[in-house]
């Protein structure tokens, strides 16, 4: 290319790229600024279900959906159904790729709506988390004025940054010397706690403080047990056994049961803060055997509950006869709140049943024989029975 | 890593300049993508033209990206673009893709979910424990709560499975932490563990499940391999404690297996004919015909929780006291061993006639593999936490811990 061309082939390339700007513009700005048929586009995205089922017209809904105006993102969001799980990663990142489109031009969010769909609590709770986060990104004094009075909140994410605004207020409070202010704002993070480990932190903050923390009863853990044990499961072979236990319960009675031995229920009472009942050490250690766990729990009313239960061993969880769960693994990982039933109390007794099975590994990690069970909502507040009776802990 | 976990210490750049750095500017091949866990032919070889190999505070760090949150998972590339997964939430629930720009390291696009499967883990795993995988078009990214999601590269959704919605006992509560592989348009993902135990392969366009196999119900963590059959068509190795299968990726239909004791945190590899498996040490395979032949056993080869790595030439493995070994491919031999030091949940990387070893404390050490002896020549300190294998793309190095994103180039010093 010679001298004289070089300017020329520079003009046109501006030319070219101008040009080209101008119709990316348009295309960003016609994207961006698209009003979609959100209801529709999103009944066909919350048809997705198992197996890949409805995905390839939910891709197409999404498709549309993603370029759906930013005034449109709180119309989508209250498309989430609380219990469509799938569903709700869908809409979720159609809402993601919308505000980040919108940010990423210039442009801003609905922010006054989205405050008014937090705020409602009819909403779906993920779909008011999402609202929140987006508050929370284009305005960060919004977020934590708004996050600050939701410490009762129905969304467990919600309530966990509240509570979490609420400790650092009270330890704020502390550093500057306000003791009984302090206590007060710990007491009432402890109260609206629900996630284990905040519950954890702040029970450490109040007995520090001299304050005396109920751990059992915020957990609503079970604390007197009737139990039975050993039955047989040598070769894992008595975890879908029907013992005596899962057809009768009669505390007086006895039973023959690993090794012919004879076996009769026992009283209990942990004291752990955690509810944990350690097997081996109450009944003895056994491999290759099954324990049965009894409790009553006494409601007012009829509500829905769950029942959740932290045990390294295999388990299963019957509420006044019906089976919740079943999970026949060993030594795979546990935790407080592992494996989690849902049922419905009746008003008057119910009835608690634990299947706690130990294998018959020989590794020093696969020795735990324990369980520990807790009452308590969908969002972890504790159910505890009427006629609870106070209990001690080391 | 593979089960990718750890646990980190602190501060790097001040342990970068303790400890002082080292090494030199090795030559590799082309350069090229980092696709899925042990880069792009999942041999855990380096196809760079170099790579850099002397890093400090003040010497090629091009830039050094905040994470928000966890993962003993392994970057990828694709392109100009480097994927991390992570998790983060009281109940690691929260499960993230997020992309970052491989030039300047600025963050390109995050992606956010809820995981629908459990996420209990151990202490030092966490629930972005896989790699995710790419065919260059789109991010796979598993989790160990099971959750499968497909983004394009630009971070728009494609489809989303989870996998413990449609099968509520699959998981365990150590964590998964199989990666996924893609292979002629399949999403392979391996889900063993004491209950529902399956692999499956998904329809990476649509997410559609192509086939699904029933697998032993017991503990395992090793990824599935891609590799080619001896008629040249892609097959794919799935490891499990008691056997090795090899399945077409389309149908899922079983082609052979080999019965044996294998590991069941390092992961099995295919490279050339060969077959390296981490069994009784490791058991080198020899694909001929319709079934696999046994070239040799060692178990002076044993592993850790790192896999093995070969070039078709040689196959290194460290082992959990922290010694690299390398052997010659053919035969099993011992060609020399180097004490490296500590644990190891990241597997090595080669490069050339260098292997990049990065311990769990983040201490790194680059080994010059010669015919009789591996040398340390060159150390360095990320100071923090490192489970991930390292990737490698157009001579630069990326690594990750809980909290950080490196890109570490010998042309691109701050």
């Amino acid at each position: 290319m010679n001298w004289i061309l070089k300017p020329l082939a520079s003009r046109i390339a501006v030319a070219v790229a101008f040009i080209a700007g101008l119709h990316a513009m348009k295309a960003a700005t016609t994207q961006a600024a698209d009003t979609v048929d959100a209801t529709s586009l999103l009944t066909r995205i919350n048809a997705v279900g198992p197996e890949g089922k409805g995905h390839r017209d939910a891709t197409k809904a999404w498709q549309t959906l993603a370029t759906a105006d930013a005034k449109q993102i709180p119309e989508i969001l209250a498309g989430m159904e609380p219990k469509n799980v799938l569903a709700n990663n869908w809409i979720r990142s159609a809402v993601e790729t919308i505000a980040a489109r919108q940010l990423a031009t210039g442009g801003k969010l609905p922010q006054s709506d989205l405050e008014k769909f937090l705020q409602d609590t009819r909403n779906a709770p993920r779909a008011r988390r999402v609202a929140y986060e987006l508050i929370s990104q284009i305005d960060p004094p919004a977020g934590a004025r708004l996050i600050a009075g939701m410490l009762n909140d129905p969304s467990i994410e919600l309530r966990r940054d509240a509570i979490a605004s609420h400790i650092a207020k009270a330890e704020k409070l502390e550093e500057q010397g306000g003791g009984p202010n302090a206590l007060a704002a710990y007491r009432t993070a402890f109260n609206a706690a629900r996630d284990v480990d905040q519950i954890k932190e702040i029970a450490e903050k109040l007995k520090k403080l001299g304050e005396q923390v109920n751990l059992p009863s915020h957990f609503g853990f079970v604390m007197n047990w009737q139990l039975i044990a050993p039955f047989e499961n040598v070769n894992r072979s008595g975890f879908d056994v029907a013992y005596p236990p899962e057809s009768e319960i009669k505390l007086d009675a006895t039973y023959t049961g690993k090794d012919n031995a004879k076996v009769a229920w026992i009283k209990h009472t942990t004291t752990d803060d955690f509810g944990a009942v350690d097997i081996n050490k109450t009944i003895a250690k056994h491999k290759g055997a099954i324990a049965y766990a009894y409790a009553e729990l006494v409601a007012d009313k009829p509500m829905p509950v769950e029942l959740r239960l932290g045990s390294t061993c295999a388990n299963k969880i019957w509420l006044n006869g019906e089976l919740l769960t079943a999970n026949h693994v060993y030594h795979a990982g546990g935790g407080i709140d592992q494996y989690v039933g849902s049922g419905q109390l009746k008003a008057g007794t119910n009835r608690i049943l634990l299947k706690i099975a130990q294998n018959e590994q020989t590794e020093e990690w696969a020795q735990d024989w324990q369980f520990q069970l807790r009452v308590c909502d969908a969002i972890g507040t504790a159910v505890l029975s009427r006629d609870r009776v106070a209990t001690t802990t080391k | 890593m593979h089960i990718h976990s750890i646990r980190y210490s602190t501060h790097f750049i001040r342990s970068c300049v303790a400890l002082s750095s080292l090494f030199a500017t090795i030559a590799t091949a082309n350069a090229a993508d980092w696709p899925q866990f042990r880069g792009p032919a999942g041999t855990g070889v380096a196809t760079d033209k170099k790579l850099p190999l002397r890093w400090s505070e003040k010497e090629n760090i091009a830039w050094k990206s905040e994470l928000p949150g966890r993962g003993p998972s392994s970057p990828i590339v694709v392109g100009n673009r480097v994927v991390v997964t992570c998790s983060d939430g009281a109940r690691q629930d929260r499960i993230l893709v997020v992309c970052f720009d491989a030039e300047s390291g600025k963050e390109l696009w995050r992606r956010q979910f809820w995981a629908t499967g459990r996420t209990l883990s151990h202490p030092d795993s966490a629930n972005a424990a896989p790699t995710p995988a790419s065919d260059g078009k789109r991010i796979y990214a598993f989790y160990s709560s099971n959750d499968l999601v497909c983004l394009d590269l630009d971070g728009n959704l494609q489809w989303y499975r989870g996998l413990a919605h449609d099968f509520p006992k699959a998981g365990n509560d150590v964590g998964m932490a199989s990666s996924p592989v893609v292979v002629q348009g399949s999403v392979v993902v391996q889900v063993e563990n004491f209950a529902d135990s399956f692999a499956m392969g998904i329809d990476a366009e649509t997410g559609e499940t192509r086939w699904k196999l029933a697998r032993p119900a017991t503990f395992n963590w090793s990824s599935p391999a891609a590799m080619n059959g001896p008629d040249g068509k892609p097959i794919v190795l799935l490891q499990s404690p008691s056997k090795l299968t090899a399945h077409d990726p389309v149908s899922g239909d079983q082609l052979w297996q080999y019965e044996t004791t294998c590991e069941t945190i390092p992961s099995v590899l295919g490279v050339g004919k060969y077959v390296v498996l981490p069994a009784k040490g490791i058991t080198m395979l020899e694909l001929e015909g319709s079934a696999p032949k046994i070239l040799w056993e060692s178990n002076r080869m044993r592993t850790g929780s790192a896999s093995p790595i070969c070039d078709g030439e040689s196959v290194y493995v460290i082992n959990s006291a922290g010694v690299l070994t390398c052997a010659d491919a053919k035969t099993g031999d011992q060609k020399w061993q180097t004490r490296i030091g500590g644990t190891f949940w990241a597997t090595p990387i080669l490069a050339g006639e260098h292997i990049l070893c990065i311990n769990q404390d983040g201490k790194a050490k680059l080994v010059k593999s010669g015919a009789t002896k591996g040398e340390i020549v060159g150390e360095a300190d990320f100071g923090e936490r490192i489970q991930g294998t390292p990737a490698t793309s157009n001579g630069a190095l990326f690594v990750r811990s809980d909290k950080h994103l490196w890109k570490i180039s010998a042309d691109k010093t701050p």
